[in-house]
């Protein structure tokens, strides 16, 4: 088979999301290159997209902690994308419960290493490859949890502030090569780290969030809540002044 | 986490979780064990063969992935939640179909080789569990087998049809028929009494591939057992008009139980029969909505209201069929009790499980909402059939007391004898198992 005009790496292509993505990506013509550290659920998942696809699925070793092995995998996924289009999925994520973290700061540093630092590593070493392509697509999962620090979230949330404030100024370096970077931000999606979870509402489903990630991405879009209805309410939360806010129990 | 059958008699309160990998599946055997675990897939079965009151429910609806495909054979690996509607979307553009498949295409492989279940081709191609090479299964203690009808036989005849009772099938191989094309001709043929219902099926049903019958439950007098009989073949490529197919619909509230009573009911279902011409009539369907009408409304389940409804579906062997049938209908008419169309079929032969509900003979399937009365014209339909030495299929089920099973699966000492064996601390239990003696009949986790 020859390769697609457009090749999707997809970072931490265990988690529900991006599996869904990369199904839907597949299905949209492109090949897939699957990267984490469950290597034998991720040939299952390669399995799965090449027979229901036909698109040529590859899977890669990736530890978002593993600082030094990001160029390693870069370059892999660039030869692999085989003269086509790179584009990036950044899916991985770690979000240990806040009354942990408060036991163990080791355990901040973990969520701080995965969610931000290992994602400014590994877009700073694939920024250069960007550039010289001159095209291509980066998705990146930010979440709401970024909007406002909060009682119940806030190293987390932290990281993914930091990680969206790093993403907009990758966007405006990488839009002079005409490179887009699409920060998602999704609200409650039925997934592994919400399932059982009371007090939920509106769930999302992971195919939805997927399809509304790769329509924002060709459509090069800046930023984006899933639901849309997300951006509403993290509007009205940014807005309370913090004077109150402390109080609040979330 | 509250779950119910498709019927949703009865609400199930467990602990329930859902693993997305398999390293998930089996941590999640482990820990859950000693609260008793069953395996829930896409929700389909009628009764309590899903549901485990206070003990552990694993879901599988996100292990859905194709493992494996091998295009000269059909042969086919996947997890247990891939469900028929994935089967038909990948493979019957390549020509190949499910071996087997039930009415609804939500249903999962987990949950079809769990209930063996039948398709509109059991005359000619049997049931699913007879297309299955082997099965991945997690047992008890943790480990994995390849069970298959070669290296454990009795273990696979008790997982086979086994109600998810032996353990957790994580992975599946089975080979798919090729399929002649994506579409089908459907010949509709009104049938105006059960004689002339059974003599056609008599007729067709060692030549068609495809027959399932709709009848008339409310019909009384002459008109006992009329119906109409869909008899159906793949079309040729030639025949195909192109056309978008047409959207799901759903009912988007419980209706209040008023709306289905004898009279809507007898209309509907005058309707129904009338709306194929005399002479019948044909035409040429996409083979998806063929196989499953019902599904084209979502939720479709929620039209009996909140009190729910039961499934009553029993096989009645070939020699007994004709008087069997005729004393079901008359207890059914009498009672009035609202139902809608009822499903008549004909199965060919028994499945290869212990508990396989296969029989060579005609199968009857239908719907009473669940008000006063039901249960004592259930019960009553359930005698009629150990009488003429049928049984009721499992999967359908809600009611059934042991002494009933036992008279209606003569293999379930076999059954037991292989649970003793590979789940001597009874990890593996559900409302059903515990209803019907399966399984100690005390619940599990602390409150039953
Ligand atoms: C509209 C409709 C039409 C139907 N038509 C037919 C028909 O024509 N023919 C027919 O035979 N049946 C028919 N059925 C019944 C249905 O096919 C069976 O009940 C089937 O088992 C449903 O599969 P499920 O995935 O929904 O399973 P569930 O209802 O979730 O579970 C059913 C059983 O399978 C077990 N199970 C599920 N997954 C696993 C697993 N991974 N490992 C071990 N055990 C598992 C469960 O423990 C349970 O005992 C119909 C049902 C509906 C709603």
């Amino acid at each position: 088979m020859t390769a697609a005009p457009e090749t999707w790496l997809v970072l931490g292509a265990s988690s529900a999301i991006a599996r869904a993505f990369a199904r839907a990506a597949a299905q949209d013509g492109a090949d897939i290159l699957l990267a984490g550290r469950d290597r034998a659920d991720l040939d299952m998942t390669a399995a799965d997209i090449a027979i229901r696809t036909g698109r040529r699925v590859q899977v890669m070793d990736f530890d978002a902690t593993d600082l030094a092995g990001h160029a390693v995998l870069i370059e892999a996924a660039r030869e692999a994308a085989d003269g086509g289009t790179l584009n990036l999925f950044l899916a991985f994520g770690l979000m240990p419960n806040q009354s942990d973290i408060d036991r163990d700061p080791a355990l901040a540093l973990r969520a701080i290493t995965v969610n931000y630092i290992g994602a400014v590593n590994l877009l700073q070493v694939a920024a250069p490859i960007f550039e010289a392509q001159r095209r291509g697509r980066i998705v990146a999962l930010g979440s709401v949890a970024g909007d406002r620090g909060r009682l119940k979230n806030y190293v987390y949330g932290s990281a993914k502030a930091g990680l969206s404030v790093y993403l907009q100024g990758l966007r405006a370096r990488l839009y002079r090569s005409g490179v887009t970077v699409t920060t998602v931000k999704p609200g409650f999606v039925d997934t592994a780290m919400t399932f059982g979870l009371p007090g939920l509402f509106l769930v999302a489903s992971p195919e939805s969030v997927a399809r509304a990630c790769l329509k924002a991405a060709k459509a090069g879009r800046e930023e984006l809540y899933v639901p849309f209805f997300w951006w509403g309410i993290m509007t009205i939360i940014r807005n309370i002044p913090e004077r109150l806010f402390k109080r609040l129990n979330i | 986490m509250d779950l119910t059958g498709w019927g949703r008699v009865t609400v199930a309160r467990s602990r329930a979780c859902r693993p997305e990998r398999q390293q998930e599946l089996a941590a999640a055997v482990v820990e859950a064990a000693a609260d008793g675990i069953i395996a829930f897939g896409g929700g389909r079965s009628y009764g309590d063969a899903a549901l485990n009151s206070g003990g552990r429910v694993i879901l599988t609806a996100r292990l859905n992935r194709i493992l494996s495909f091998d295009a000269s054979t059909g042969e086919v690996v996947v997890e247990p939640g891939v469900t028929f509607r994935d089967l038909i979307e990948v493979f019957l553009p390549r020509g190949f179909m499910p071996p087997a498949s039930p009415g609804t295409a939500f249903a999962t492989i987990g949950g079809a080789v769990a209930a063996d279940v039948h398709g509109k081709n059991h005359d000619r191609h049997g049931s699913f569990g007879d297309h299955v090479r082997w099965i991945d299964l997690l047992l008890a203690d943790g480990t994995v087998r390849r069970v298959s009808p070669e290296a454990d036989p009795n273990l696979f005849a008790a997982t086979v049809g086994g109600m998810g009772l032996t353990g957790i099938m994580r992975a599946i191989c089975f080979r798919m028929l090729p399929a002649a094309g994506t579409h089908v001709v459907v010949r509709e043929e009104r049938m105006r009494d059960l004689d002339a219902f059974l003599a056609a099926f008599a007729r067709v049903r060692d030549t068609a591939t495809f027959l399932v019958g709709w009848i008339d439950a409310l019909a009384t007098g002459t008109d006992t057992g009329r119906g109409i009989l869909e008899t159906a073949e793949f079309a040729p490529a030639s025949d195909i008009a192109a056309g978008a197919p047409a959207r799901a619909r759903a009912v988007p509230f419980d209706l209040p139980g008023f709306v289905l009573n004898p009279w809507t009911v007898r209309a509907f279902n005058e309707f129904y029969f009338r709306r194929v011409p005399a002479g019948g009539r044909q035409r040429t369907v996409p083979f998806a909505t063929f196989l499953y009408p019902l599904d084209a409304i979502h939720h479709w389940n929620r039209i009996y209201g909140r009190r729910g409804f039961y499934q009553f579906q029993c096989v009645l062997p070939d020699a007994t069929a004709a008087a069997g049938l005729r004393h079901l209908l008359a207890e059914i008419g009498r009672a009035r009790g609202a139902s809608f169309l009822a499903v008549l079929k004909t199965l060919g032969r028994e499945g290869r499980g212990h508990l396989s509900f296969p029989m060579r003979g005609f199968t009857l399937a239908l719907d009473f909402p669940r008000r006063n009365g039901a249960e004592a014209m259930l019960r009553k339909l359930e005698r009629i059939t150990i009488e003429n030495g049928g049984r009721v299929y499992l999967a359908k089920d809600a009611l059934l007391s042991p002494e009933s099973l036992r008279a209606m699966y003569p293999k379930i000492d076999k059954f037991k004898a292989v649970l003793a064996r590979v789940d001597p601390h009874e990890t593996f239990t559900s409302d059903l198992a515990r209803r019907l003696g399966l399984k100690a009949l005390r619940g599990r986790g602390g409150h039953a």
